[in-house]
């Protein structure tokens, strides 16, 4: 069964901009955002049928709820993130407390060495893809690389909008790619081709892509996606998933929706 | 030198996400150049690769450009550190680690400056100054006990020889040896460089020169009036040869012969066999070639060329010499040291038709310095190239049809 970490949006606000989508003069509406947090937690658990995990939220960290970045988890390790900006630096101590007191083996990077977890580490059974350039950096994905014994393609995000691998970039249960290839270079392009079928290449059009359609969440063939992207529905559909649509513009104020309000455990 | 270069790491999985090909083409878009030092490429799929990349730029500030421009993507610059010395632990002997060089340019980092190590030559030491300020090359009988010498392999680099400017044969900086391809354009390279070199110096670089180092075999097969001309009318600058080039030279004035033979109707002359002899014995009892120069006994030929020209003659003995000349050194050492010292500004070297001068003298020379090696034994510039003087051409063909060959390229009547 698949688990997520969420965290309630209780403290949830804008109080700093550190992306093109935040403004401090864009205010959140406190219990609209709270309704649809709880829609996307309803849809997950029972529509989807995962498991959540809920997490203390902490007052003056209003980016906590984005349990995205918390960090990466796989084969019971942990590796908290390193935030590259100061504002959201506050949460490491947290999140990485809750992985040590569920009993991951919690490994830290070096100070100084950028890497904001899921948010920019996503992959597939047989190859992740490590985002870099906006937020994580190019050489957390070595260390990352011999902690998990893994193949991480770094990619390059060229498009401040899509700061964070999973607003661009959704792999899918079934070996599918939903991704939007204007957010990388033309390098990173090329290598995704390279190593996923076009048959298996799910482009999003660029209107659905700015409304974070690839922010989605995927469980077994449900596909939890923020409401408005109609075409990438109907994408999705056609090879079999199940969209579940959850209207979560409150949260797209400060740059993120369905997959960022999320972190997959195992 | 004309570059400036820093190293720098990439690791990770650099091939299969075209990392590497994008700090590559980075580096070639921004007008930079670079050289792969070396690549390791991990064996499974979860093995990451790293590559060593030497970054090069025309100018220290498009390099940092460069630099900051490849460092997103993961090129870090290598940590480096200062390179190691010891002191010369007697009179003429190195310290047991210590730093062979090649002829190519080479640099020694202090204090986290890189600086260039002058008069480079090959198989010799490093020599630090007390101060730290001047590091020279220096071969190892002429160390004194306590000279600091570099050690190890730290904080040395040695630059690849960058190809010259100039679209000529020096420009493939290969060794062609073989006898069945055109010489033609090679001859015509070097009169144009000779040409160059000779305006320079007629501009006020007296500085620059052409060094040819020469057997007797000039003389015998009829060499001698090409290469006499050559240096009369001021394209040879220094010249090295053994006891044997200046006892022909100046036999065929005095007596029309070269070893005995007549140069004009070649055959044996009766008694020919003493001439070289009673010439070397001539030039003794007058005290100096200069002298027998100047006093008229001797008027032409190529070792009067060079004492009115002014030209650097650098006479090396061997063992089966005659005499020798007076001027000729016998000490092979002081001969080294003589020929070393005379090195400076030689930006053109000829060697022609000596084996035992051609070797020696690639021995000396920088890996900088344009090299062409003539001889009819393609046994020579094969020698040549295999004991590391890989910049020079080889030309298999006769030395005087060299001679006579440049000479006619540059105005030569005859």
């Amino acid at each position: 069964m698949t688990r997520l970490l969420v965290c309630p949006p209780e403290y949830f606000r804008i109080d700093y901009e550190i992306n093109p989508w935040m403004r401090v003069t864009n205010a959140v509406n406190p219990d609209r955002a709270v309704a649809q947090w709880r829609e996307l937690m309803r849809v997950l658990e029972q529509e989807a049928g995962a498991k959540l995990e809920r997490m203390q939220p902490v007052a003056g960290l209003p980016d906590m709820v984005f349990t995205a970045n918390a960090g990466v988890v796989s084969a019971r390790i942990a590796v908290p993130s390193r935030f590259r900006h100061p504002e959201r630096r506050r949460e490491e101590q947290h999140f990485e407390a809750w992985f040590r007191d569920q009993g991951y083996e919690v490994v830290v990077l070096e100070r100084g060495l950028y890497f904001e977890g899921a948010g920019d580490l996503l992959g597939f059974p047989d190859v992740w893809f490590g985002g870099y350039r906006q937020r994580s950096e190019v050489r957390s994905y070595i260390r990352l690389g011999e902690i998990f014994t893994r193949e991480i393609i770094p990619v390059e995000l060229v498009d401040p909008r899509y700061y964070h691998l999973d607003t661009c970039f959704c792999p899918l249960s079934g070996g599918h790619l939903l991704y939007y290839p204007s957010a990388f270079d033309r390098y990173a392009q090329t290598v995704i081709e390279d190593r996923i079928p076009k048959e298996r290449r799910l482009v999003v059009p660029e209107a659905d892509a700015a409304r974070f359609a690839c922010n989605a969440v995927c469980v077994g063939t449900h596909v939890v996606l923020p409401a408005g992207c109609a075409d990438t529905e109907k994408l999705l559909a056609s090879r079999g998933y199940q969209p579940h649509p959850v209207p979560l513009d409150e949260f797209m104020k400060s740059g993120g929706s369905a997959k960022c309000l999320t972190l997959a455990l195992d | 030198m004309g570059y400036v270069q820093e190293t720098v790491v990439l690791q990770g999985h650099i091939i299969d996400s075209l990392i590497l090909a994008k700090v590559l083409d980075t580096i070639l878009m921004m007008g930079g150049t670079f050289d792969l030092a070396d690549v390791k490429i991990g064996a499974t799929r979860e093995e990451p690769s790293r590559a060593r990349i030497v970054v090069k730029a025309r100018t220290a500030a498009l390099l940092a450009d460069i630099l900051e421009a490849i460092q997103p993507h993961g090129a870090s610059v290598e940590r480096e550190s200062d390179c190691t010395v010891e002191p010369a632990p007697a009179d003429g002997i190195l310290p047991e680690q210590f730093y062979a060089t090649s002829h190519l340019p080479t640099q020694i980092r202090l204090k986290g400056r890189w600086m260039d190590v002058r008069a480079i030559e090959m198989d010799v030491a490093i020599r630090l100054s007390a101060d730290g300020s001047v590091a020279e090359a220096v071969p190892m009988g002429e160390v004194k006990r306590g000279d600091l010498i570099v050690t190890g392999r730290d904080g040395i680099r040695v630059l690849p020889l960058e190809r010259p400017k100039e679209r000529d044969v020096f420009s493939f900086m290969e060794a062609q040896v073989s006898a069945e391809r055109p010489h033609g354009h090679i001859i015509a390279d070097v009169a144009r460089r000779l040409q160059a070199i000779r305006e320079q110096r007629e501009r006020g670089r007296d500085n620059v020169k052409v060094l040819l180092a020469g057997g007797p075999a000039i003389i015998h097969a009829g060499g001698r009036d090409a290469l006499a001309w050559l240096i009369e009318s001021g394209f040879i600058h220094v010249l090295f040869c053994g006891n044997a080039l200046a006892a022909h030279d100046m036999e065929a004035h005095l007596y029309g012969t070269s070893l005995g033979f007549a140069l004009t109707a070649g055959r044996a002359v009766p008694h020919g066999h003493e001439h070289h002899l009673r010439t070397i014995n001539r030039i003794r009892a007058i005290g100096s070639i200069e002298k027998a120069v100047t006093s008229g006994v001797i008027t032409t030929g190529i070792m009067a060329a060079c004492v009115r020209r002014g030209v650097t003659v650098v006479m090396a003995g061997t063992i089966r010499d005659d005499g020798p000349l007076p001027g000729v050194i016998t000490d092979s050492v002081a001969a080294q040291a003589a020929m070393r010292a005379a090195l400076p500004g030689v930006s053109l070297a000829l060697l022609v038709a000596s084996t035992l001068h051609a070797v020696a003298t690639g021995n000396l020379l920088p890996g900088t310095v344009p090299t062409v090696c003539v001889d009819v034994n393609p046994s020579v510039p094969t020698k040549l190239a295999d004991r590391g003087s890989f910049q020079a051409v080889g030309l298999v063909m006769d030395a005087a049809s060299f001679l006579r060959d440049v000479a006619r390229e540059l105005g030569w009547k005859a």
